[in-house]
């Protein structure tokens, strides 16, 4: 297949966290880039996510995260991603996530952290560009 | 392939890619396939936007892995027309089924086709036929009159209602209600919920068949079933209606009637597909602008155009 098929996007609120706005948004903007995004709504386990991702078969999840509690509940999904051995899957997180954090966060693997204020293009490009390209036309 | 015959999740959900994408491997294993698929029962569940599809199927999963089974749900909902992409938003109700080993969800696009369901959805609900899930259950996307196409690939369908839409009855009327082989109206706590069951059973009872059928076979009598699922009332009379239906449909050899009519329908699709496919790789955009130009200057007209596109691929000979 020469054209590439829709980027699949799973956009997750974990933990206890009401405030969706922010991730309605990305889910939104997504889809007017093209891209398929399976939205899973609030207030999800590590497990639910990481259960959804597999089974949805996404080449990115997204998790968006006010609460502060993104010390406690990222390594926990990274950890059950890598006790599937899912490892090209593109993890990126959005919300407030203190500049302080930010190393601790990156060293987990999740590539891309997104604070207020930044830009849907942006998001948008670092989806586009991060996606592992194999993901898109590979066989199994 | 051998994976995900032994139930493997994630061989599943890759294959369900390959599939969706139309990956020219997936033809190769769904052909493989075929031999271990036909033993679940698929199930599908369509009605009005809101009208209580995607929380009617999550109870009913619930119940039916209170009754120890294998379940799937495939949850279509619509693509964008403007920007080809999609939010999909079935398995915001279904969450907490996540994590039950035994329950295999997945959400797919229609990706511009039309009729409820996306173009590969048979090939995905034969994958995870063959991956032992069994029921399957289709959930399409939110329909008006004429998408009947879940008729062509589930064997039990069944249409949700809501109270209090007013013509809603009305919309379904033609189109959807006469494929329906079990009613659900929901949200029967709400007002007017047996008003809407009572203006069902009346339509059913015009039908003539209704009479007029033989007493000594088996026949289906379309039951009218009222639900309150975030009440937890009503779900397990439903997932009763369907084991019978499914009972009904072996006895009858019905189902043996109505796979034939679906293989038919299935292998005429996959040619035309492959006929649509073929003109695309034979044209080139340019080509189609010129085309499209042309027409609507009425230089030329459609028919002409594509008598000329079918000799090119080779038909018409």
């Amino acid at each position: 297949m020469a054209d590439t098929r829709p980027i699949r996007v799973l956009v997750a609120k974990p933990g206890l966290d009401g405030h969706d706005r922010g991730a309605k948004v990305i889910a939104r903007a997504l889809r007017d880039a093209g891209m398929e995004v399976i939205y899973t709504g609030i207030r999800q386990t590590p497990e639910m996510i990481v259960e959804a991702a597999i089974q949805e078969d996404v080449d990115a999840i997204l998790m968006s995260i006010l609460s502060g509690a993104h010390m406690a509940l990222f390594p926990k999904v990274m950890e059950l991603l890598k006790q599937n051995e899912v490892n090209d899957i593109l993890v990126a997180a959005g919300g407030i996530l203190p500049d302080e954090d930010l190393p601790a966060i990156k060293a987990l693997g999740i590539k891309g952290c997104f604070g207020p204020g930044t830009s849907m293009d942006e998001i948008i490009q670092f989806v586009r560009n991060n996606v592992q390209a194999d993901r898109l036309t590979t066989e199994v | 392939m051998q994976r995900l015959l032994s139930g493997d999740r994630r061989a599943l959900a890759r294959m369900v890619t390959l599939i969706e994408n139309e990956i020219p491997v997936a033809r190769r294993y769904l052909a493989e396939l075929h031999q271990y698929a036909g033993k679940a029962h698929i199930v599908g569940v369509t009605g009005a936007p809101g009208a209580g599809k995607s929380t009617l199927v999550t109870h009913l999963v619930r119940e039916l892995r209170r009754r120890e089974q294998k379940v799937s749900v495939v949850a279509v909902d619509p693509t964008s027309p403007f920007s080809g992409g999609a939010i999909l938003g079935d398995r915001i109700r279904m969450m907490e089924l996540s994590g039950d080993p035994n329950v295999f969800i997945r959400s797919m696009a229609s990706r511009g086709n039309l009729g409820g369901l996306a173009a590969s959805t048979r090939d995905v609900v034969r994958a995870m036929d063959a991956a032992g899930y069994n029921p399957i259950i289709i959930e399409t996307v939110g329909t008006g009159q004429a998408e009947v196409e879940v008729m062509r690939i589930a064997q039990t369908v069944m249409v949700v209602a809501a109270p209090g839409m007013g013509d809603d009855i009305q919309a379904i009327k033609a189109g959807i209600l006469e494929i329906a082989d079990i009613f659900v109206v929901s949200k029967a706590d709400k007002p007017g919920a047996d008003q809407t069951m009572a203006e069902l059973a009346m339509l059913l009872s015009l039908d003539p068949a209704r009479r007029a059928h033989d007493k000594t076979q088996p026949y289906w009598r379309i039951p009218v079933l009222k639900t309150a699922a975030l009440k937890d009332q009503g779900i397990p009379q439903v997932a009763d209606a369907l084991q019978q239906h499914y009972q009904y449909l072996i006895e009858s050899g019905m189902l043996a009637n109505r796979a034939q009519r679906q293989v038919r329908s299935e292998v005429q699709a996959l040619v035309l597909h492959a006929v649509v496919n073929t003109l695309k790789a034979k044209t080139t955009e340019e080509e189609w602008q010129k085309l499209v130009d042309e027409i609507t200057n009425k230089e030329r007209d459609p028919y002409s155009v594509a008598t000329e596109l079918e000799e090119r691929i080779g038909l018409n000979q």
